[in-house]
């Protein structure tokens, strides 16, 4: 599945990336402490945080990951979509909390 | 240049997981005992202790250095210090506006209690004080810098609440003065996978929160005389000022 096929199944907000939403998806990471996802996740994940410091569009470009979700209505700062735009990272976003979106990015990826 | 015995990061009965025991006057005499020349000060998102550890360090061999533990929105904690009263109040009201609204429950986390020089409660923190603030790192390392002050994150060797453990690495355009490592924390560990703190000072200090561990793991810090702006030097190695882990 594709960012975009996710982003347009589970009604995600598109902050940036919209030149990159045919990565595919490969697995995902759920984790809001960045040392673990840099230790763990891995190439072409989605990752599900609710972490918006700019940080994460770094660790996402370093690991590689196909796609940022953040949930619960958070937006990314302004430096990190700045970062995650010259990273050409996807930041998408959602109202749900994080149990709610893991399980429909479960449902539809596995 | 005379070399001191540094312990930055101490908590006081303020803080929840502080021991009872943890009074200004308790911390300040066990550190004389222990040969500690510069004490700091360090409540979990709290200032209203240091004016009173002050107090108990006048007249006697021992410079208290005033800040607090600060808890950031991503929950890496870091020191913040100030040198004037005015500037600690300034900050103090910061923490009192971000502090989000979480009741402190101390059966589970701990009495949060300000006591005075006769031992009295003057107040009790009704909010929870290990709460992260509703101000994001940079936010508050701007909010420090702008009162003047030294700003350290805590305990970067820790696999939990530490600015390593919560962002994987050091903010690039975060402007901090120095890192803390805790108690068995290896520099060259940390150097190997953060090379970018090579130039960069690192303090060690005890995180006391029992009277046991009060000053058992100092720094060294070469200066001509302990003051603010002579701390802010060796920080930063600057005029043949330094710090050193042993």
């Amino acid at each position: 599945m594709t960012v975009k096929e996710l982003a347009e199944k589970m009604n995600l907000k598109i902050f940036c990336g919209e030149t990159n939403l045919d990565r595919t998806i490969e697995g995902c990471y759920v984790s809001d402490l960045l040392s673990d996802v840099m230790g763990n996740a891995k190439s072409g994940m989605a990752w599900i945080t609710l972490q918006t410091h700019q940080n994460v569009a770094a660790i996402a470009s370093l690991k590689d990951l196909s796609c940022i979700i953040l949930v619960k209505g958070f937006e990314p700062e302004e430096d990190t979509l700045q970062h995650a735009v010259e990273e050409e990272i996807p930041v998408l976003g959602t109202s749900q909390q994080t149990f709610e979106t893991a399980g429909q990015v479960y449902q539809l990826i596995c | 240049m005379t070399r001191y015995k540094v312990d930055l990061h101490n908590h006081t009965l303020l803080s929840p997981c502080g021991d009872l025991d943890m009074t200004p006057e308790y911390i300040v005499e066990l550190a004389l005992q222990r040969g500690v020349d510069v004490l700091g000060i360090t409540d979990h998102n709290a200032t209203r202790h240091c004016r009173l550890a002050q107090h108990y360090s006048k007249r006697r061999n021992i410079f208290i250095l005033c800040g607090a533990e600060v808890t950031t929105k991503e929950e890496a904690h870091c020191l913040a210090f100030f040198e004037t009263y005015e500037q600690l109040d300034a900050f103090q009201q910061y923490l009192d506006e971000h502090l989000p609204n979480i009741p402190n429950s101390p059966d589970l986390f701990g009495d949060q209690v300000q006591i005075d020089e006769d031992d009295n409660i003057v107040y009790e923190e009704p909010r929870l004080l290990t709460s992260c603030l509703d101000e994001s790192i940079s936010q508050i390392n701007k909010k420090v810098k702008e009162l003047n002050g030294l700003f350290i994150p805590a305990h970067i060797d820790k696999p939990k609440y530490s600015v390593i453990s919560q962002l994987g690495f050091i903010p690039f355009d975060l402007d901090y003065d120095a890192v803390e490592l805790s108690k068995f924390g290896d520099k060259e560990k940390i150097l190997k996978e953060h090379s970018y703190l090579k130039d960069k000072t690192f303090t060690r200090a005890s995180d006391a929160h029992i009277p046991d561990v009060v000053g058992t793991s100092p720094c060294y810090f070469e200066m001509e005389t302990r003051s603010f702006e002579e701390i802010r030097l060796a920080l930063h190695q600057e005029q043949g000022r330094l710090v050193s882990l042993t």
